[in-house]
């Protein structure tokens, strides 16, 4: 049985501190991207507070659900299959949305897809330009995560680089709880830096010279050590040296890679590919090499639910719906191939 | 108490390797420190230690990160949660009891909740002006730490 290639997706994103719901059609039209934000309730606690998210997805997720539909104007029997998904993540997050689509899925009589929140990602800035050819090198940085990925046309992923201690979005995160600044840290750095001089402090820029992996610990241990030993120092000047540094890092090694694989274009993707200094930075580097670049919309770098509509439509065309019984998994890695041969 | 000074990453990670060679099935020990005290620095040492070959990155966002070396180990950080009632989420339980060996860095925040038997590794960061130094501190709880504690010592060569 041809499926066509139009099918209706609902998506449901629960992994994390949003829950969101979105109608995609044909793995690319965004009828509806629908994030019910929780950052009021978490800004108290300094972070992502897990027991309070699984709660406060369970309040979310009829009316966000409700709401994809409605704005997408699709009825119940228009969704031609449901994705959720299912790790990696925090468990009690997950069941809330997972749960949530089986539901739905068994109640409508259609697939139900399970999809790996990071192969989502790496679908997001596809889903402004459908038309990038690949090959292509993904630069996923987020709290979690910070990776780079090549991608080809059958939508296989392999693992380039990686980081060995701590995430580009975690760095930024510490970076902020250490000079006492707002949670969520990334975008009050992002602020601040746009007063200060990247150039006041030389932060290290661990690993520049060699090889694809990243290691952002010891930037986030020398702005400590830079603060301890300054105490005046100046919040701006040390936001926008910080964030050079690390930006400079993800930037060479990115390019690194895009020769590497002789990459058609530079994909950014995650929480921190919203960073303006990145954005900025990425598409100098684009331009200098003749490479395309694809710069999620802010409303696709964070987590979503269109790229998890996006990436189920890939999967149900690759390897079909999966088993109602098949259960979320807080741990889920992504199906790397070792080799592309790019 | 064990107070133990490092003056650099090679230090410390011996003081982790000597921790290892004295560790069990079942074993639970505490981080404490400050941000970039080196938690997840000592956590590498210790699991380069007991065999794990992949590289050990941070678990603050992700709460719960595995490896496999010579023991299973859980390598936790907590400092997200916002207190005792929420260790559910992270189904500590089942950790604990599964035979490996579970770090759990800011582990104070959820002190009622861990067996009594547990070490506690602090660690301070050292003046400004000797940003690598830094002083661990191994506080045993329970009989078999208390001893093994010696066990460590010996191994140091301290």
């Amino acid at each position: 049985m041809a499926r066509p290639m139009t099918e209706t997706i609902l998506g449901i994103e629960t992994s994390c501190d949003e829950t969101a719901a979105a109608v995609v059609i044909g793995g690319r039209d965004i009828r509806s991207n629908i994030i019910a934000t929780q950052i009021d309730l978490h800004a108290e606690f300094g972070g992502v507070v897990p027991e309070i998210a699984g709660r406060a997805h369970e309040q979310h997720i009829t009316a966000t659900v409700a709401a994809a539909l409605d704005e997408a104007r699709v009825s119940a029997a228009e969704i031609d299959a449901v994705a959720a998904t299912v790790g990696p993540g925090l468990i009690g997050s997950l069941l809330v949305g997972v749960s949530a689509a089986k539901a739905l899925a068994l109640v409508w009589d259609v697939p139900f897809i399970g999809v790996n929140h990071l192969e989502a990602h790496f679908e997001a800035a596809l889903l402004e330009d459908p038309t990038l050819d690949p090959p292509l090198l993904i630069i996923l940085v987020s709290g979690g995560h910070t990776m780079l990925v090549a991608m080809d046309a059958t939508r296989r992923f392999q693992l380039l680089g990686r980081t060995l201690d701590d995430a580009a979005g975690e760095a930024f995160d510490k970076v902020a709880r250490y000079l006492e600044l707002d949670f969520p840290g990334g975008p009050v750095i992002d602020r601040l830096a746009k007063s200060g001089d990247p150039t006041a402090v030389k932060f290290p820029r661990p690993m520049l010279r060699d090889g694809l992996d990243f290691s952002f610990s010891g930037v986030k241990t020398s702005v400590i050590n830079h603060v301890r030993a300054n105490p005046d120092y100046d919040v701006n000047d040390i936001a926008a040296s910080f964030q050079a540094a690390v930006v400079d890092v993800l930037v060479t090694k990115a390019r690194r890679a895009a020769d590497q694989i002789g990459a058609n274009g530079i994909c950014l993707a995650g929480g921190v590919a919203a960073n303006s200094a990145l954005r900025a930075a990425v598409t100098e580097a684009g331009a200098a090499d003749g490479r395309r670049v694809l710069l999620p919309r802010l409303d696709l770098c964070t987590d979503n639910a269109a790229m998890v509509a996006a990436s189920g439509w890939w999967r149900l065309r690759s390897s079909g719906p999966d088993k109602l019984d098949a259960g979320a998994d807080p741990r889920l890695k992504v199906n790397f191939v070792d080799d592309l041969g790019l | 108490m064990l107070c133990l000074p490092s003056d650099g990453l090679a230090a410390t990670h011996r003081i982790a390797s000597a921790l290892a060679a004295v560790v069990g099935p079942g074993d639970v020990i505490v981080l404490n420190g400050d941000l970039g005290a080196g938690k997840t620095t000592f956590t590498q040492g210790f699991a380069e230690a007991l065999g794990v070959s992949e590289p050990v990155t941070s678990p603050t966002f992700t709460l719960v990160q595995e490896y496999v070396g010579a023991y299973r180990l859980h390598h936790l950080d907590v400092y997200r949660l916002s207190g005792p009632d929420e260790v559910q989420d992270l189904a500590l339980d089942e950790l604990l009891d599964d035979g490996g060996i579970t770090i759990i860095e800011w582990g104070d925040r959820i002190s009622t909740e861990l067996p009594a038997d547990r070490l506690t590794v602090s660690i301070e960061l050292g003046e400004p002006h000797c940003p690598d130094h830094r002083r661990f501190s191994l506080e045993p709880a329970g009989e078999s730490w208390t001893s093994r504690i010696d066990r460590l010592v010996l191994g140091l060569g301290v």
